[in-house]
């Protein structure tokens, strides 16, 4: 790949980039105790984030949680009832839409169907009263970036799903602003056109010093692409994070739940040495051990979350004496070419998700159904949550 | 199923010549070459060349043709406003009494209309001419452009506007390069009804017009008072055909604006359409 060498170059820059925890950095978006009510429903909710520049930020949530809402409030399309959204520092409230250097895609891509693919990406330009050649020059660029380039002429209604989200994010991408808020932007393309997308979105972005903020359903492009991502939900922001931290340290079961597959085991602490926490897991029958450094006192009721990777599988009842060793049935199995999925039944019918990696093509004896099993972890593969 | 057609097929029969056979008849007498009104003398356009020849009524069409283009414009861009007004402000103040309000004229009798405005005009010391009688006839077609406009911006998708702004267009300018173009086709259906309308009138107009201003059906009801001549079944025509052709043009744009709109929705909806299409055949 030609490529290869730009990325781990890339790879370098954003290694070292983490303005938010640097202590004097100005974020470049704030929101400051928001609040936007639609009658009875609240879909933001006293909600408090800082972006900073160059950031790739990225907000993950169930639908209606409030993600889109919180894209018109800065984009000027909504007034939040409470709280200010600041802009550079600048309070944004008296500015109109038309006059903030915010550009939105829409969830509905909202293409003008009475302009061409080409009038559509242009307008925004026009409006900047830029010379005719540099808008000629800049939506043949935009074109040939989203691969519509023979599309040029076409009206919005004689293109398809996936083509009119192209046209969208370019009509966005166009104008180079300083901030680009993206509502589901790769939704609608194939597996490749959104690799290749993402990758050009993360080019754009390095060239151009833009800051993205990007809802996204997709939650592997989320961990892809993002410096930070924002989990939400009903309004609040649950946990703010980069994607490493998401994945492996949740805050809350919620987090745990939403963000790829997790084994939930509730429980109680009984007792601490050190960063190791005893659990007795009614599920499980005997103690698991867990690596936690958050303060837990004995009594305290909190879930064992174990992502089903993090867990090796063996054939038939543990050795004697092994730590974190649960034992169940092989209840069923999925293959998905590249991982092969066990669900594992507990004695008290809990079922418990496991996956493998399938490093090798034959196996002499795969496990299979009904197979008495166990499945180890380590204690600092597991998260202690008490919330 | 066959005989159901059949029936159906007799019964629209039936309606359509209920309506449309007194006008049928008009139409056909209007090319008598006979002077009786009632005796077909063979296919004769000499009514024709008589109504062009006859100054007062060619007078009364011109002014008509004048009071029906004023009133229309001035019919549209009010509607064009009040709809907008009606559709964008939502639960603004006294909403309700306001969509009422504009609603009412079209079931109002005209005989009161009429009246009413005299009375307006008198009181305010208009003269009365050809400028009352298109005051009066935007009043009277005013209702039917924001009914119409308002329907068209109840499904207009705000989406549009607000992507305009955000890239960078302000409001009135979005207006006129966004949502007025999306709009067009029932603006100008809004006008045709209206300019057709005001051709119609005659009972309105009576009341409010002056010397100097008779409208085409002030005129031909006047003749007609002193005896029915071909010449009026021509002119007649000649109005029906005005009349037709508008309302035409009206139901096109509208029915293309509703198309369009389906096309920009996409596919699932294109299905949606197929099947009421469907619905309506059978
Ligand atoms: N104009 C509106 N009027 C009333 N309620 C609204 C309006 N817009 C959004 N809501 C409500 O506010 C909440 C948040 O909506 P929002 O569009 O922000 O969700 P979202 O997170 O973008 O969801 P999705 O992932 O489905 O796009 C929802 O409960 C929604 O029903
Ligand atoms: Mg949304």
């Amino acid at each position: 790949m030609a490529t290869r060498n730009e990325h781990v170059a890339v790879g370098a820059v954003r290694r070292n980039f983490a303005p938010w925890s640097e202590p004097g950095a100005e974020p470049l978006i704030r929101f400051d105790g928001v609040t936007k009510r639609y009658g009875a429903v609240t879909a933001v909710d006293a909600l408090s984030l800082s972006i900073y520049e160059r950031e790739f930020f990225c907000l993950l949530g169930p639908s209606g949680c409030g993600k889109t809402t919180l894209m018109r409030l800065l984009a000027g399309f909504e007034t939040p009832d409470e709280g200010r959204v600041l802009l550079a520092g600048v309070d944004q409230a008296a500015i109109p839409p038309h006059l903030r250097p915010v550009n939105m895609m829409f969830q509905s891509y909202a293409l003008f169907p009475h302009m061409s693919v080409e009038g559509n990406i242009a307008f925004g330009l026009r409006q900047e009263g830029l010379p005719r050649d540099e808008i000629r020059a800049r939506v043949d660029d935009m074109l040939r970036l989203v691969q519509l380039s023979g599309l040029a002429k076409r009206r919005p209604d004689q293109l398809s799903g996936g083509q009119r989200q192209r046209v969208a994010l370019a009509r966005a991408l166009a104008k180079r602003p300083k901030v680009l808020l993206l509502d589901e932007p790769l939704a609608a393309l194939d597996k490749k056109l959104r690799e290749a997308t993402q990758f050009e979105l993360m080019d754009i972005q390095m060239s151009l010093g833009t800051t993205f903020l990007v809802v996204t359903h997709d939650q592997e492009e989320a961990m892809a692409m993002a410096d930070r991502i924002a989990v939400m939900g009903h309004g609040r922001i649950a946990q703010l994070d980069p994607p490493n931290v998401i994945y492996e340290q949740p805050a809350s079961r919620y987090v745990a739940q939403f963000i790829g597959d997790v084994n939930l085991l509730e429980g109680e602490v009984t007792g601490r040495d050190g960063d190791l926490c005893t659990v007795s897991c009614p599920a499980v029958g005997s103690a698991l051990l867990v690596a936690s450094t958050e303060p837990s006192a004995p009594g305290q009721a909190v879930a064992v979350a174990i992502r089903p990777e993090k867990m090796r599988l063996g054939r038939g009842l543990p050795p004697p004496g092994t730590a974190n060793a649960i034992v169940g049935e092989v209840w069923d199995i999925g293959y998905l070419g590249d991982w092969t999925t066990y669900v594992i039944r507990l004695a008290d019918g809990h079922l418990l998700r496991a996956s493998q990696a399938n490093v090798a093509r034959f196996v002499e004896q795969p496990l299979t159904w009904e197979e008495t099993v166990h499945a180890v972890f380590a204690p600092d593969a597991a998260v202690l949550l008490s919330r | 199923m066959h005989r159901g057609n059949a029936f159906r097929t007799v019964v629209l029969l039936l309606g359509l010549g209920f309506l449309y056979l007194p006008i049928v008849v008009l139409v056909i007498y209007s090319f008598n070459a006979s002077r009786l009104v009632t005796v077909w003398g063979g296919f004769s356009i000499q009514w024709y060349v008589a109504l062009f020849a006859n100054a007062p009524l060619m007078e009364a069409a011109w002014t008509s043709l004048k009071i029906a283009t004023l009133s229309a414009s001035l019919a549209t861009v009010l509607g064009t406003l009040a709809a907008l007004a009606l559709v964008r402000h939502g639960r603004f103040g006294g909403r309700s009494l306001f969509t009422g309000l504009i609603y009412a004229p079209l079931v109002m009798p005209e005989v009161i209309v009429g009246l009413a405005l005299l009375l307006l005009f008198v009181s305010v010391g208009a003269d009365r001419g050809l400028w009352t009688v298109v005051v009066a006839h935007t009043t009277l077609t005013l209702c039917f452009a924001t009914v119409i406009i308002q329907a068209r911006l109840a499904s207009f998708d705000r989406a549009l506007e607000e992507a305009a702004m955000d890239l960078g267009c302000p409001p009135a300018k979005t207006f006129f390069t966004i949502t007025l173009p999306l709009i067009a086709p029932a603006v100008g259906a809004a006008f045709l009804l209206a300019f057709t309308l005001s051709l119609d009138d005659l009972v309105i107009a009576s009341f409010t017009t002056g010397p100097g201003a008779t409208t085409l059906p002030m005129r031909i009801y006047s003749q007609v008072r002193l005896g029915v001549t071909p010449e009026i079944n021509a002119a007649c025509t000649v109005l029906i055909a005005f009349v037709a052709v508008g309302l035409g043009l009206s139901f096109i744009l509208t029915r293309s604006g509703a198309r369009h709109r389906d096309e920009a929705a996409g596919e699932a909806s294109a299905d949606a359409v197929a099947e009421r299409h469907a619905e309506v055949r059978s």
